[in-house]
C-alpha cells in the first residue's frame, strides 16, 4: 500500500516536523537521522498515534487523518515491551486475532504456524521473561505476521541486540515483508541496517522528513546532514 | 563498591551504635516492657473481644472503601488532562503533614450534627447524621486514605510501559479488554500491599478513635489502653491490650512486607498518557463524577477550617499559645533527635554494608520495628516503665518529642541514607585523597549532599510531631498541653469557635515549620 504524507506539520512543544512525501507500495523504507530529529513522530504520525497540526495522511489514497490507530492498516513494532509481562506467548500472539483471547482451533493452529514462522515452535506455553530479547521481538513479529496488515513499521525493535542476531532478525524481516507484498518502514541508526533491508531511505534531520531516496545511491553520495550525522 | 574501603571509626561506632540502641529500647525495650507486666493468663473477657473485633471491622471497611474510591479516581487522574491536576495531585502527597484531629475538625463541621450536610437536609425533615461510633471512624479513615490509595495506584499506572498503551490501541483493544490485560494485572501487584497498608494505619489511628469512636460499640484497643492507664491505673490490662494490639500491628507489618512492592516515587506523574479508548462520553461523565465527588469529600472539610477558624484566630486565649509554644519546642527538638538518629545511623550502615542490599534491608528492619510498635505502644511501655519512680506527667513533653523522633525516624532514614551513601561513593575516595578528615570531611565533602534530604525529612518530622495526638494525652497533666491537645479538650467540651481557631493555627504552624525546614536545606547550594 501506498502512503502519502501531504504537508504535513506538527509542533510539540519547540519541536517541529514536517513532511511532504510519497512512499510507494510495497517497498522497504528505511528512516535515518538523528536523535530528537523526528523519526518516531513520522512513524507515529502514520501509524494514528499523533495527529498531525496540518496537512493529511492518506493510506493506499485513503484519507486516514482521522481514524484511529487500530483502524488503520498499519502494524507497528516498538523497541521494548511489545508483549503483556502476564501472558504466555501463545496468547500474546493471539491477540493479534482475536482481543478477547477465545481462539477456536483452527485459530490456534494459526497462532503455532506463525510462531514455527519466526523459528519460535513449541515456545507456545512460555512466558515473556523466560525468552531472551530477541525471542521476545520474534513473538511480536509473529503476532504482526497474523494481523495481515499491509504496512509494517518498526521503530528501532533489534536496537538492543548483538549484531548477529540483528542480522538474522533484519533477514527474516525482509524474508516476511517480500513473501506478503507489504510496505516496510523502518527507523535506525545504523546505515548498514539500511543498506542490508532497505530499498528507498527518508532522511529525518532539523525536523524535516525528505523524501524517499535510493538507499545505496544516498550513502555513496550523501547530502551535508547525512555527512554530518553518519560523522564521516 | 566505592565506599566499602571507608574504614568503621571510633566515631561512628559510638553515634550509630548509640541511635540503633535507642531505637530499640523505645521499640523492642517498651514491648518487653508490656510483656513483663501483662497478665498473660488472664482470659478476655466479652467486652475485650467486642474491642478487638470493632478495631478489626473498621479496619477492614474502611481500607476496603478507601481502595474501592481510590481505584476509579486515580485511573481518571492518570488519563484524564485538565487545569488542576497537579495541583489534586500535588495535594494528595500532603495529608502527611495535616495534623489528624484538624481534620476531624473539618470532618465534623461537613458532616457532624450540626454540619452542612445535616443542615441541609433538616430542609427536608431529615434527622441529622450521627457521626459518632462506627460510621464516624470509618468516615474519617476513608478520608485519610484515599489520597494515599490514590497516589499509590497512580504510581502503578505510571510504571506501566506506554507501549502496552499503543500496542491495545494498535490490536484494537477495547475498555474491558484494557482493564483486563493492564489495569487488573497491575492491580493485583498494587492493591495487597495498599490494602495492608491502610489497615494497619487504621488500627493504630488513636486520635480518631480518641475524637469519634469511644463507648462500649465503638472502642479501639488504643483507646481501650489509654481509658486502662489514665482512668482506671490498671497497668495489667494496658499491658495485656499493648501486647494484643502489637501482635495485631506485627502481623499486618510482616504481611506488608511480604506482599507489597517496592513502589517507586520518583517519576512518572508528569508524563500524559493518551488513551484511544476511553473517548466514549459516558466515560468523560463517569470521571468528572468521580472526581468532583473526591474533590469535594477532601476539600469541602479543609475549606471549613479556613472558614471556621479564620476568626476565632484572633482571640485566642493566653494557654493556646503557650500550647503553641510547647508545640513548636516538642516539634523542633523530636525533628533534631530524629535526624540526628538517622545521620547517625547512615554513618555506621554506609561503612558496615558491603553490598548494597544491606541498606534497604535496614530501612525495612526500622521501619517495621516502628511500624509494629506504633508510637502510642512504646508511650504505653514507657508509661508503665517510668511510673515506679518518677511520675509520668512530669516529663510529657520530653517523652512526647522522643516519641515522636521514633516515629520519623524510618522516613528520615529512607531519605538520608541513599543520599549518604551516594555521596561517599562519589566524593568520599576524591575527599580521601584530598587529605580531608573528621569533621572537615564531613562538613565539605558529605554535608552539602545531605542538606536537601535533610531539610526535607527535618521538615517532616516536625510537621509529624506538631500534629501527633497520641502520646501527649497519655502524658499530659490537666495543666500542660500542645496544640493538638487542646483542641481535642476544647472540642470535648464543645467549644467549636475556639477549637476552629486553634485549628487554624495548627495547621498554618506546621505548613510553616515543615517549609522553613525544607527550605533551609535548599538555601545557598546549588548541587544537582
Amino acid at each position: 500500500m501506498s502512503i502519502t504524507l501531504d504537508n504535513i506539520k506538527l509542533s510539540h512543544g519547540a519541536f517541529n516536523l514536517t513532511a511532504n512525501l510519497k512512499i510507494e507500495s510495497a517497498k522497504k523504507i528505511a528512516i535515518i537521522g538523528p536523535s530528537g530529529g523526528g523519526k518516531s513522530t513520522l512513524l507515529s504520525t502514520i501509524s494514528g498515534f499523533k495527529s498531525p497540526d496540518q496537512g493529511k495522511v492518506f493510506i493506499n489514497g485513503n484519507d486516514v487523518t482521522l481514524t484511529s490507530p487500530s483502524e488503520r492498516p498499519v502494524a507497528l513494532l516498538f523497541q521494548d515491551h511489545n508483549l503483556f509481562p502476564h501472558l504466555s506467548v501463545k496468547k500474546n500472539v493471539s491477540l493479534g486475532i482475536n482481543t478477547s483471547l477465545n481462539l477456536t482451533e483452527t485459530e490456534l493452529d494459526i497462532v503455532n504456524k506463525a510462531l514455527s514462522r519466526v523459528g519460535l515452535k513449541n515456545y507456545d506455553n512460555k512466558m515473556p521473561f523466560e525468552l531472551s530479547g530477541g525471542e521476545q521481538q520474534r513473538v511480536a513479529l509473529a503476532r504482526c505476521l497474523l494481523r495481515k496488515k499491509p504496512v509494517l513499521c518498526l521503530d528501532e525493535p533489534f536496537a538492543a541486540l548483538g549484531p548477529a542476531m540483528k542480522k538474522e532478525m533484519l533477514s527474516l524481516v525482509k524474508e516476511i515483508v517480500e513473501s506478503t507484498n507489504a510496505t516496510l518502514l523502518m527507523v535506525t541508526h545504523q546505515p548498514e541496517d539500511a543498506l542490508h533491508i532497505s530499498d528507498e531511505t527518508i532522511l529525518v534531520s532539523g525536523g524535516i522528513a525528505n523524501i524517499p531516496e535510493n538507499t545505496s545511491e544516498l550513502f555513496s553520495d550523501p547530502p551535508p546532514e547525512l555527512i554530518k550525522y553518519l560523522g564521516a | 563498591m566505592a565506599y566499602s574501603t571507608q574504614p568503621i571509626k571510633l566515631i561512628h561506632l559510638i553515634f550509630g551504635s548509640s541511635a540503633f540502641a535507642l531505637l530499640l529500647l523505645l521499640t523492642l525495650g517498651t514491648v518487653l516492657v508490656l510483656w513483663l507486666n501483662a497478665d498473660i493468663k488472664a482470659t478476655l473477657s466479652s467486652s475485650d473481644w467486642s474491642i478487638i473485633r470493632f478495631t478489626v471491622s473498621q479496619a477492614i471497611v474502611s481500607a476496603t472503601i478507601s481502595v474501592l474510591i481510590a481505584i476509579p479516581t486515580a485511573r481518571a487522574l492518570f488519563f484524564r488532562n485538565f487545569k488542576g491536576r497537579k495541583f489534586i495531585l500535588t495535594i494528595m502527597g500532603a495529608p502527611f503533614i495535616l495534623p489528624t484531629i484538624v481534620a476531624i475538625l473539618g470532618i465534623i463541621a461537613v458532616w457532624g450534627r450540626s454540619g452542612y450536610i445535616s443542615e441541609f437536609i433538616s430542609n427536608f425533615n431529615i434527622n441529622p447524621l450521627n457521626i459518632y461510633g462506627f460510621t464516624g471512624v470509618v468516615l474519617a479513615h476513608v478520608f485519610f486514605n484515599i489520597p494515599l490509595a490514590t497516589r499509590f495506584i497512580v504510581q502503578g499506572w505510571a510504571a506501566i510501559p506506554i507501549e502496552h498503551f499503543r500496542l491495545s490501541a494498535q490490536l484494537g483493544i477495547n475498555t474491558s479488554g484494557i482493564s483486563q490485560h493492564i489495569e487488573r494485572p497491575m492491580l493485583k501487584s498494587v492493591i495487597p500491599g495498599i490494602f495492608l497498608i491502610i489497615f494497619l494505619l487504621c488500627i493504630s489511628s488513636f486520635a480518631v478513635a480518641l475524637a469519634l469512636g469511644g463507648g462500649p460499640k465503638a472502642t479501639t484497643i488504643e483507646l481501650a489502653i489509654y481509658q486502662s492507664l489514665r482512668f482506671d491505673f490498671n497497668f495489667a490490662k494496658a499491658a495485656q491490650l499493648g501486647i494484643i494490639q502489637f501482635s495485631l500491628c506485627a502481623i499486618l507489618g510482616i504481611m506488608t512486607v511480604l506482599f507489597s512492592k517496592p513502589v517507586q516515587f520518583s517519576s512518572g506523574l508528569d508524563i500524559k498518557i493518551e488513551r484511544w479508548d476511553r473517548t466514549h462520553f459516558r466515560y468523560l461523565l463517569f470521571d468528572i463524577f468521580i472526581l468532583t465527588f473526591v474533590c469535594l469529600f477532601l476539600f469541602l472539610p479543609l475549606l471549613s477550617i479556613f472558614i471556621r477558624g479564620i476568626i476565632p484566630i484572633f482571640s485566642l486565649p493566653n494557654t493556646v499559645w503557650i500550647a503553641a509554644f510547647n508545640s513548636i519546642l516538642v516539634a523542633i527538638v523530636s525533628s533534631i533527635i530524629s535526624i540526628g538518629m538517622a545521620i547517625s545511623m547512615s554513618g555506621l550502615i554506609v561503612r558496615v554494608s558491603h553490598k548494597f542490599p544491606i541498606t534497604s534491608q535496614t530501612i525495612e528492619i526500622v521501619s517495621f520495628l516502628t511500624l509494629a510498635a506504633s508510637p502510642f505502644i512504646i508511650g504505653t511501655g514507657l508509661f508503665i516503665l517510668i511510673f515506679p519512680y518518677i511520675s509520668p506527667f512530669t516529663i510529657a513533653l520530653p517523652i512526647t518529642a522522643l516519641v515522636n523522633a521514633a516515629m520519623a525516624l524510618p522516613f528520615a532514614l529512607r531519605m538520608i541514607l541513599p543520599a549518604m551513601a551516594r555521596a561517599e561513593k562519589n566524593y568520599g575516595k576524591l575527599a580521601d585523597s584530598l587529605g580531608m578528615t573528621k569533621f572537615s570531611r564531613f562538613r565539605i565533602a558529605i554535608w552539602p549532599r545531605l542538606r536537601r534530604p535533610v531539610g526535607f525529612s527535618a521538615g517532616l518530622a516536625a510537621a509529624l510531631s506538631m500534629g501527633d495526638l497520641g502520646v501527649i494525652t497519655l502524658f499530659a497533666p490537666v495543666d500542660v498541653a500542645t496544640l493538638p491537645l487542646i483542641m481535642y479538650r476544647l472540642m470535648s467540651s464543645y467549644q467549636i469557635s475556639a477549637a476552629s481557631g486553634v485549628a487554624l493555627l495548627l495547621v498554618s504552624l506546621s505548613i510553616l515549620l515543615f517549609w522553613v525546614f525544607d527550605r533551609g536545606g535548599q538555601l545557598e547550594h546549588n548541587i544537582r
